[in-house]
């Protein structure tokens, strides 16, 4: 393998991809989705929103409901069952073999292919190296650390130099720290391969740090494809906002050109509405002295975190947001103050 | 708290006992009365001196063998497909299957000579598929289908833990990696089953080597070890025979259990 | 998932008949049981004849039996439950010892073990012609299950803190044994039970040798009406003996579910 990014990776086409199981539940409403060579797509969601069906799809492991095709470049691919795809998958729970050691775990995708025993233990080894885990090479299962298992499962996948790279919540069995370690290892990983990459996730975060685009999943159906900027500053609607990440939300109306509600206004754009909601994140408002905005609110609880502090405040209404603020900012419980908005990085819903 | 472990000590005398009197001490006496015979020490070797013992010994082994076999491959398919698959009624099916579960070797004798005795069904239904009458419940044959029949659902439910156990996605991993039905099944399924498969192998040989109630009730003149011993014992009254047969046999269906047991650790639902 | 139809009918067809080879004789011998005559098939009528004619002939093997499954099951219980909390307690090599001794009777044929006892203890006459004797097979073959089952529940409660709290509040060890420890094993205890009530009813390899013309107990019975009555009687006969096993066996499978839903969880 080298490190100049060749493109490797297929095309993915889904459409009209459904999934309806035997016992009538609707898993997957008819979707449809274009995946570009080399790029990484993450596909976000709580628990039962169709993500992993449509990973599964994709893998070969479930068939569409009629009608729905799968096209790897270009290629009809809805009947070739998985072992036929030359797709490399990481599961959950790694699924590592265990009366095999790390290394036969590795090789054993090439020896499926009838590759000799030497070359493909030679490739297994590379790919080990590449990996940075050739000291574990024949390691029983058993005798590896969760992370560890996490880079054995992924090798074993990229081993068989596969069209596509199929992740189903690499990351969830780990505990934080090693997961945010492993998250820049991978990203780095398939940035370098340039392997076409679906990976599945139901943390924000893991999603936004990783995706080229952002597939935001709910009840089976797609809640909007975007990057993962978009996703964050432009949800397209309240559960894309409040899911990816911590959202603050004002209850109002627009009145010729300006938001009302029980804090004061700010200038917008737009026509009149008699209710509106104007959602933003927590680090994109700037809070100053009380006077100084339109509008107004009161401390009513501040949290320490070492670089930032975390804001709570309190609207006449009763309505909350949370908010954050310089370490250094000298914030009283109580008090009140002002609080100014970036019109690019609201929306109005 | 050495007050509880007086306590402790205390409760296991009657286990110790009861041990002592009834197992340990007997299988002494077993020893010495084996010894005690007109051969002398000689007695001990006689399963492999006297060719008539040594066959059935040949005869035994072979046939626990096989049963445990047939055994294993029809509890193989029968876990998996009811391991891996959903359908109704298969809650009711398990439970048919595992029925048998305590029927003892009398009663399975007994079932195999509804099943292939002279008034049999099998013989029914081959006389009018105008094959003549099929009758093999007194024979060899008869007690191989006895020993599955014992075994079956013992191996089928311990299968069937194995394979519900046996995490999904290492298949789905092997297949995503290009490998065949076949492969899945060698390198991932079996391995994987590989312990309680051993375990419930051992424990369905070694109750074919001991068993006694369905050779007795299907025939006493096949030549097995546990009949033999008890034609020794009771009809030629020729103890120190039959209880060097009995170390023999206990000496085997022991020793199969113990290296099993160490290679695949207590994986089978309860034994009886 | 998708799987090739060849494949899943041929693993249907050797389910099913597995099944069916398990089940279609015993069907047989309940419905030889209530048929008037089983040759000629139902044309003849059915009957409960059989089992009255079982009744007078066996009667006194089914209540032995019974009798003595609950005798083994009391002295199980007696020696097996103190004994399996003083082995769990202290998992060591010498408890692992302990456990391998008295487990070995499940390892070895029926037949060697009461050859064994006979050898010992058959000229004790007034032993050799009692029930007692046969309560001393059975306890020794189903002692082991007790055993297992009450160090199985007590090894998967942390039995020894819960003793510990007891020996806080001021509870001496006795009172622990049986406010705490026998309680918070029920489970086990229940389930080894079942077990040792199953076995006993059923246990033929020890009793046959063991057993004497006036010590006969159901299965025993059931070897001399397979050697020398009618079929029907034969029949009617082991349709009282799965009356008896089958309960306690679908409360056996229904606790061995309880115990795997609640691993689930």
């Amino acid at each position: 393998m080298t490190d100049t990014p060749a493109p490797t990776g297929a095309a993915i086409t889904l459409s009209g991809c459904g999934k309806t199981f035997p016992d009538g539940t609707c898993a997957l409403e008819p979707l449809d989705l274009q995946i570009t060579p080399g790029e990484t797509i993450v596909l976000l969601g709580p628990s039962g929103c169709g993500k992993t069906t449509t990973l599964r799809i994709i893998a070969g492991l479930e068939s569409p409901d009629a009608g729905g095709k799968v096209l790897f470049d270009g290629q009809d691919v809805t009947q070739l069952p998985i072992e036929k795809r030359n797709v490399g998958m990481v599961f959950q729970s790694y699924a590592l073999f265990p009366n095999m050691s790390v290394i036969e775990n590795v090789a054993y995708g090439l020896r499926v292919r009838g590759v000799a025993k030497k070359e493909r233990l030679a490739r297994a080894a590379e790919v080990l190296e590449m990996m940075r885990i050739d000291q574990l090479a024949e390691r029983r299962i058993d005798q590896l650390s969760g992370g560890q298992r996490q880079r054995v499962a992924l090798a074993r996948a990229l081993a068989v130099r596969p069209r596509v790279i199929l992740l189903d919540e690499p990351l969830t069995a780990l505990d934080a720290a090693l997961r945010d370690h492993l998250r820049a290892e991978i990203d780095g990983l398939l940035r370098r391969l340039a392997i076409t990459a679906i990976y599945v996730t139901h943390d924000q975060a893991e999603a936004l740090a990783l995706g080229d685009r952002i597939v935001v999943m709910r009840h089976g159906a797609i809640a909007q494809i975007g990057s993962p900027r978009d996703i964050y500053f432009r949800p397209a609607d309240d559960f894309v906002a409040s899911f990816v990440g911590v959202t603050n939300r004002l209850e109002g109306a627009v009145r010729g050109g300006r938001f009302e509600t029980a804090a004061g206004s700010i200038a917008v754009a737009g026509p009149d509405r008699a209710t509106a909601s104007l959602a933003f994140r927590p680090e994109t408002a700037v809070l100053c002295g009380a006077g100084d905005s339109g509008l107004r609110f009161r401390v009513e609880q501040v949290h320490f975190q070492g670089a930032r502090q975390r804001v709570q405040l309190g609207a006449a209404d009763g309505g909350r947001l949370v908010v954050e603020a310089a370490a250094d900012a000298v914030l009283v419980v109580g008090d009140d103050v002002g609080l100014v908005l970036d019109p690019a990085r609201f929306v109005l819903v | 708290m050495p007050s509880a472990d007086r306590l402790a000590k205390l409760f296991l005398i009657p286990l110790g006992a009861f041990v002592l009197a009834f197992f340990l001490l007997p299988m002494v006496r077993l020893v010495a009365v084996a010894g005690s015979g007109p051969n002398g020490l000689a007695e001990y070797l006689v399963l492999i001196t006297n060719p008539r013992h040594f066959g059935t010994l040949i005869a035994t082994l072979l046939l626990s063998a096989t049963a445990t076999l047939a055994t294993l491959a029809i509890g193989v398919v029968v876990a998996l497909f009811l391991g891996r698959n959903r359908f109704p009624g298969q809650k009711a099916l398990i439970a048919m299957l595992t029925l048998p579960l305590a029927f003892p070797g009398v009663v399975v004798g007994f079932m195999i000579i509804l099943l292939a005795g002279r008034q049999g069904l099998i013989g029914s239904i081959s006389q009018s598929l105008g094959m003549g009458r099929m009758v093999f419940a007194y024979s060899m044959a008869g007690l191989f289908a006895g020993y599955v029949y014992f075994s079956l659902p013992r191996v089928m439910v311990t299968l069937l833990a194995a394979v519900e156990k046996l995490d999904p996605s290492l298949e789905e991993a092997a297949r995503s990696l290009g490998a065949s039905r076949a492969q899945v099944l060698r390198d991932v399924i079996l391995p994987g089953i590989g312990p309680s498969l051993m375990a419930s192998g051992a424990i369905a040989f070694a109750t074919a080597m001991g068993a006694f109630g369905t050779a007795f009730t299907l025939a006493t003149r096949i030549d097995v070890l546990a009949m033999t011993i008890y034609t020794e014992f009771t009809l030629s009254a020729n103890f120190a025979s039959a209880a060097a047969l009995s170390i023999a046999l206990g000496l085997i269906t022991w020793g199969v259990l113990a290296l099993t047991r160490n290679f695949a650790g207590d994986r089978v639902a309860a034994a009886g | 998932m998708q799987r090739s139809p060849l494949v899943f009918a041929l693993q249907l067809l050797v389910t099913l008949l597995a099944a069916a080879f398990l089940v279609v004789p015993a069907a047989q011998s309940i419905l030889a049981g209530l048929t008037v005559n089983y040759f000629q098939g139902l044309r003849s009528g059915l009957t409960l004849d059989w089992v009255a004619q079982v009744w007078g002939l066996y009667a006194p093997t089914i209540l032995r039996s019974i009798l003595l499954a609950l005798a083994t099951l009391g002295v199980t219980l007696l020696i097996g439950v103190p004994a399996g909390w003083a082995l769990a307690r202290k998992p060591g090599r010498l408890s692992r010892l302990v456990e391998e001794v008295v487990t070995l009777p499940v390892a070895i044929p029926g037949l060697a073990l009461a050859l064994g006892l006979i050898l010992a203890y058959g000229g004790i006459r007034e032993f050799r012609a009692s029930v007692a004797f046969i309560l001393v097979g059975h306890v020794l073959y189903t002692l082991p299950f007790m055993l297992r089952s009450v160090m199985a529940v007590l090894a998967a409660i942390d039995v020894r803190t819960l003793e510990e709290g007891a020996a806080s509040l001021g509870a001496s060890p006795w009172q622990r044994f049986i406010q705490v420890v026998v309680p918070n094993a029920r489970p086990g205890i229940l389930a080894g039970s079942l077990m040792v009530v199953t076995l006993s009813i059923g246990e033929f390899n020890l009793t046959w040798m063991l057993h004497t013309p006036l010590t006969q107990t159901l299965p025993v019975g059931l070897a001399d009406s397979y050697a020398s009555m009618r079929l029907e009687i034969a029949s009617a006969y082991t349709l009282v003996f799965f009356l008896m096993i089958v309960p306690l066996l679908i409360a056996i499978q229904i606790m061995g579910g309880e115990k795997r839903a609640k691993k689930r969880k």
